[in-house]
């Protein structure tokens, strides 16, 4: 059975944060360091990309815990594995085997599970973060046609990175956290001419960021403004992910809910951060919140960004069973 | 017909329907086209050539064209650069941007800036198939749309037939090999010049129309756009010809079909405002109407060539009163004096005055004008903005008098504006939401496809002081009822305002106001949604406005249901036990001129005309009113009247010409009545021959009142005297295809309708005229009457004439009988399968002559009078059924 014929059944749960899990390691610089990268002269601390490569074990314990969650898509441990986002280590050499790594190891855990529990296959999502630098913003308030990077760098950035995970076995890419459409367009763009180049295509997967109360991307389109620049690829499924709580979600995904000829999906933040950076809503809250989502009908897929764990994934993954998953409608215009 | 919208973004989404009128494409950012933009830009100045394009989004673009290709111009380099420009404005980049170049390489560079879904301005098959899939292919993978030029191998198509052929086969290549999305598929099928006094350019716009029309009907889901303003190329230095040019080919171009245009409204005459002479004869360049259409066109510019004299034409309206100022302003858009103007209207009426008066008197014109597409919508927002600016005058003289009246500094009354879900109709709600911004009111509107909850939410959120809701679809009608009920569960007791095509008072009073223990209104029209909004904010006038609605649904709602209750229906032999008493002792029984047909062929057109009744006339053209009061009707006197002149004219021409051509069929026959509602006919020699079968009323009536059938108007078989039934058929409609063909290649859709409306005219004038004879001459049961013309139409006359289809006798089958007996055909008149008359043109009936003959409504009736109905008629009962479907209470 696949991804799409399982997504008219049942809504399918996406794990949660992989920052948030690490850090209860509390690794050292040498935790992110292997007998190639030993005399790398820049500090690698905080690459946790990296740790895919240099301390598998734990990236793949963390999947574990999300699938043993309940948990049917694990995102790969490759949200800033681009040569852009790279560089700031000056790893960029590395970004193909940090994507390949990141890849094989989720689907090794994604196998084991599937083995399992044949009646629930686990799939595995390769993350796609956007990258450190906007391509239809500048950094210089200034110079404000200035771009820090073009649509050609971009594009062949998200292209180095999607070989890499699609080498790794993925099961599908998932574009996330967007906060600038035109990098998203870039990505889709790096993807669309892989599967070209293959001749093999599997699912994409889209996510924006509300970025605020103003109900905009970063770079300031409305949700629905951001559905129809993206609509021309070939998506399974669009969302809207981080930034915000389930609930101050909850208005934009109704815009998806509505407009989107494709599944849906949202994987909010464990609410807001309180005064010190952290992720205080407790599973049960969010659950509470995510209910609503379900009993509305809005999505197909749901999980977990920042500051969730695997005990708000297996709340949420109970409640998810018991509502049935939205229906898309093409919207047609009478006349 | 179900339609993919076309979806574009910038900042905002934009979503092309059929309602949305026409998009109208900003044209000023484009070197080709403005001397002063290419300045700006070889000048490096983009930060005023940003202003350019504010003005342009301001002006009410809804997307915005930019062109880079001048030689002189690193182009690639100026388009990215002035596209990141953009995307840091965003009131600019609120809108989506056409990428305008010739070289691709430039367009694809833009491509690579935009976050939204753009236009690509434009692909073709000028470098062949490979090069056009390959552009196109590129076109889709960047989330684009794209114009589609009407281009291939062999050039630019510049014939209907090559327009139609080239962009048929780039459809197919598209849709089909590139699998590019159809509604992303904008056609440019070339709008050339006119009006070059090059022979082969005379058809140039009908060319475009025609295309257009194909493209909308052949291309599923594409669009037509053009560059307007090539249109009126010869004219250049002209700008009154030119603008009436570009407002009447919009005008002609946006009836068939084209939906997108680049167009600068800031140079768009109202189509309603062209001096009459100059868009005739404009429309003569541009309908291809006569062969000295450019030499006339020529010499009207002579007579406003140059600035000084447009300025000056521009200037006489400042010589109105001040009403008269204020509307003009309103209408045209023009910020310039109205100020002045509104300073000197506050000092004649006051500040409040002012807006409830003459500004929204203005605004209903343009409400009007808009509505029927004679104001474009940019046009609209421009007025828009005029009534903002003198409002924005008015506000601190409101402000004091609030104050010295002591009334409190309350804001303005909120209203929240949505299309409910599943409708994305909002022309009109949008409308509403300016008229209401106008007039003070704050407005919150959700937009379209607004599900309840959110309507809700919203509502109480905001604190608004009512909901409107609004749809053009039907089943936003239950939506709207779903609204109702969840407000009436969250107890709430806003004023719910309903509005919208489909709607209706009653529907508003029979289905939602029941449901809703609050206040709810039917608003008819964007200007009505001002006074009821006022009254239901409020709280001194709301309760007993309130109550006034709430007691009018009720009465409303009553009548329906007593309408719907008359379901006491009785048997059809009680029904005959209550026939029509006539004493047929004493009645005088005239028989008739002669037995059998009389042909009247050529009838003459002019006499006929003297028996027009010309209400019905303006009914077509949706004015209301009675003729001829309605000539001097405060609101549709001008158009009435304006419209009634062409009427003359075009009667006098049809009568001078003879184009129309107008016969008739009359005939009588003995008969008697039956039992059982039949009337029998016997020939000329005595011989019974034929059966007209009648229906008969089955309500239950209130004493005295008969069950009436029309077979009670002849004389039964027991009564022992020889009665007698007429029957006719006329037409005045043979020769109208011809003038409608004439026309239509014309383009002229107003003589079009205007020819069809005549005939019908003269075809019941014809019959009024007929019945005249048969009751003074033919029959000559009323050879005495001496009726005016007024009396005639208020059928104060002896006897009926009515019709198989209407009302009393509505079995349109019972024709067929009709015409084999008048042998209609040999006047023309023919019945087709479906039992229509052709030409259309054409009336048919019977004539009684009985003094208590009248007319009736058969209404419902039940199966067992079908079932005898059928035997009667040898029929099966299923056929009858069909046919009846209206009138059976099952």
């Amino acid at each position: 059975m696949n991804i799409k014929e399982i997504l008219n059944e049942r809504i399918l749960v996406l794990d949660g944060a992989m920052g948030t899990m690490i850090q209860q390691y509390k690794l050292e610089e040498n935790d992110f360091r292997n007998e190639k990268l030993k005399d790398h002269p820049y500090p690698l601390k905080g690459n946790n990309d990296l740790l895919s490569i240099t301390r598998p074990d734990i990236i793949k314990e963390i999947h574990r815990k999300y699938f043993e969650a309940g948990a049917d898509i694990a995102e790969t441990n490759t949200f800033g594995s681009t040569s852009v986002a790279q560089a700031d280590y000056h790893l960029e050499p590395f970004v193909y085997d940090i994507n390949y790594a990141g890849a094989r190891i989720a689907k090794e855990i994604a196998e084991e599970f599937t083995k399992k529990e044949p009646h629930k296959p686990r799939f595995v999502a390769g993350s796609m973060g956007p990258t450190t630098k906007l391509a239809s913003m500048s950094p210089d308030v200034n110079n404000p046609g200035y771009r820090a990077i073009t649509f050609d760098q971009l594009k062949n950035a998200f292209k180095e990175q999607a070989q890499g995970l699609m080498d790794g076995g993925v099961d599908m890419f998932l574009i996330e956290t967007i906060t600038d459409t035109l990098n998203a367009k870039a990505a889709l763009f790096a993807v669309q001419e892989l599967f070209d180049e293959t001749r093999k295509q599997i699912p994409i997967m889209i996510s924006g960021t509300i970025t605020d109360a103003s109900g905009r991307i970063l770079s300031g389109q409305t949700t629905e403004a951001f559905l129809i620049s993206v609509s021309h690829a070939p998506l399974m499924s669009i969302g809207l992910n981080c930034a915000l709580g389930a609930s101050a979600l909850r208005p934009y995904l109704q815009v998806l809910n509505e407009k989107a000829p494709f599944y849906t999906s949202a994987h909010p933040n464990a609410g807001l951060p309180n005064e010190f950076g952290q992720y205080d809503q407790t599973p049960e809250e969010m659950a509470l919140q995510i209910k609503e989502f379900l009993e509305e009908g809005l999505v197909n897929i749901i999980g977990g960004c920042c500051g969730t764990t695997p005990r708000h994934i297996e709340l949420i993954a109970k409640l998810a069973k018991e509502y049935k998953p939205r229906k898309i409608e093409q919207e047609i215009i009478e006349s | 017909m179900h339609h993919r919208p076309l979806k574009l973004s910038g900042f905002e989404a934009v979503t092309i329907t059929p309602a949305s009128n026409f998009v109208n494409i900003g044209e000023r950012t484009n070197v080709t086209g403005s001397a002063k933009f290419l300045k700006l830009i070889k000048d490096d100045k983009f930060d005023v050539a940003l202003e350019v394009a504010l003005d342009q989004v301001r002006g009410g673009a809804q997307v915005i064209d930019i062109n880079m290709d001048e030689a002189m111009l690193d182009s690639q380099a100026a388009m990215v650069r002035f596209l990141n420009l953009i995307a840091s404005e965003p009131e600019i980049a609120a809108v989506p941007v056409m990428i305008d170049s010739s070289k691709w390489e430039v367009i694809e560079a833009g491509l690579k800036c935009l976050q939204g879904k753009g236009i690509v301005n434009s692909i073709s098959l000028k470098a062949g198939e490979d090069e056009f899939v390959r552009q196109a292919k590129l076109v889709r993978r960047y989330g684009a749309a794209t114009v589609v030029m009407a281009f291939d191998e062999q050039g630019q198509a510049d014939t209907y037939e090559r327009r139609i052929s080239i962009c048929q086969r780039a459809y197919r290549i598209l849709v089909g090999q590139v699998k590019f999305a159809p509604e992303d598929i904008i056609f440019d099928p070339n709008i050339f010049p006119v009006a070059t006094g090059i022979d082969e350019h005379r058809n140039y716009a009908v060319d475009f129309f025609r295309a257009a029309k194909w493209i909308r009907e052949n291309l599923p889901d594409a669009h037509v756009s053009g560059g307007v303003s090539n249109v009126s190329f010869s004219f250049r230095g002209n700008q009154v010809v030119r603008e009436a040019m570009h407002s009447a080919f919009l005008f002609h171009a946006i009836k068939n079909g084209m939906d997108m245009g680049i167009v600068n409204p800031a140079l768009l005459e109202v189509y309603d405002e062209i001096p009459k002479e100059l868009l005739e004869r404009v429309e003569d360049v541009l309908l291809n109407r006569r062969e000295d259409a450019t030499e006339r066109l020529l010499e009207y510019a002579e007579t406003v060539k140059g600035s000084s004299k447009k300025k000056e034409t521009d200037d006489e309206w400042r010589t109105g009163t001040v009403e008269e100022r204020l509307s003009h302003a309103l209408v045209k858009g023009i910020l310039d004096f109205i100020e002045i103007d509104t300073e000197e209207a506050r000092q004649k009426y006051g500040p409040l005055q002012v807006i409830e008066g003459p500004l929204m008197d203005g605004m209903n014109v343009v409400g009007d004008l808009f509505g029927a597409g004679k104001m474009f919508l940019p046009q609209v927002v421009k007025s828009a903005r005029v009534m903002k600016k003198s409002v924005a005058y008015l506000t601190p003289y409101l402000e004091e008098e609030k104050k010295r009246t002591g009334t409190s500094g309350k804001s303005a009354a909120k209203i929240l504006l949505a299309t409910v879900k599943g409708d994305v109709h909002d022309i009109g709600k949008n409308i509403v939401g300016v008229v209401m911004a106008c007039n003070n009111f704050e407005v919150v509107d959700l937009g379209v496809m607004v599900p309840t909850e959110k309507i809700i939410e919203a509502a109480k959120r905001e604190k608004v002081d009512a909901i409107g809701l609004s749809g053009l679809i039907t089943p936003s009608l239950d939506e709207m009822v779903h609204v109702a009920k969840e407000m009436q569960h969250e107890k709430m007791e806003l004023p719910l305002l309903i509005g919208g095509a489909t709607t209706s008072r009653i529907h508003t009073a029979v289905k939602i106001d029941p449901v809703y223990s609050g206040p709810v209104v039917h608003v008819l029209d964007a200007s009505r949604s001002v006074p009821v909004t006022t009254e239901l904010a409020n709280p001194s006038t709301r309760d007993s406005f309130k109550e006034k609605t709430k007691k009018e649904y009720e009465v409303m709602r009553k009548n329906h249901e007593s309408r719907q209750q008359i379901k006491n229906y009785i048997s059809l032999a009680e029904a005959r036990k209550n026939k029509t008493v006539i004493d047929w002792a004493t009645t005088k029984i005239t028989q008739p001129t002669f037995i059998g047909r009389k042909i009247l062929m050529n009838y003459p057109l002019e006499e006929i005309s003297k028996y027009i009744d010309w209400t019905p006339f303006f009914q077509t053209w949706m004015l209301a009113g009675r003729y001829p009061d309605i000539l001097k009707d405060e609101v549709v006197g001008g158009e009435a009247t304006k419209l009634f002149s062409d009427a003359q004219t075009t009667l006098k021409e049809i009568i001078v010409k003879k184009s129309l051509q107008a016969n008739a069929v009359v005939a009588f026959y003995p008969c008697y009545a039956t039992e059982e509602d039949d009337i029998v006919l016997f020939d000329e020699l005595g011989s019974q021959f034929e059966t007209l079968h009648f229906l008969r009323q089955q309500t239950k009536k209130a004493q005295n009142l008969p069950n009436f059938c029309l077979s009670d108007f002849v004389a039964p078989q027991s009564a022992g005297k020889k009665d007698y039934l007429g029957m006719f058929a006329v037409t005045a409609g043979l020769g109208l295809e011809k003038l409608i063909e004439k026309y239509k290649a014309q383009h002229d859709d107003y003589m079009v309708i205007m020819v069809k409306a005549m005939a019908d005219r003269l075809a019941e004038a014809f019959a009024e005229l007929l019945h005249e004879k048969v009751r003074k001459e033919f029959w000559g049961y009323a050879q005495t009457e001496n009726l005016s013309g007024e009396e005639l139409i208020s059928e104060k006359y002896q006897g009926i004439r009515p019709a198989p289809g209407y009302p009393a006798c509505p079995d349109h089958t019972e024709k067929k009988t009709i015409f084999r007996l008048l042998k209609a055909e040999e006047a023309g008149i023919i019945l087709t399968e479906s039992y229509a008359m052709y030409p259309a043109a054409a009336v048919s009936g019977y004539y009684f002559s009985n003094p208590g003959s009248k007319y009736f409504g058969l209404g419902k009736m039940d199966k067992d009078q079908v079932v005898e109905y059928a035997s009667r008629k040898k029929m099966n009962i299923e056929e009858i059924e069909r046919w009846l479907a209206q009138n059976l209470t099952y």
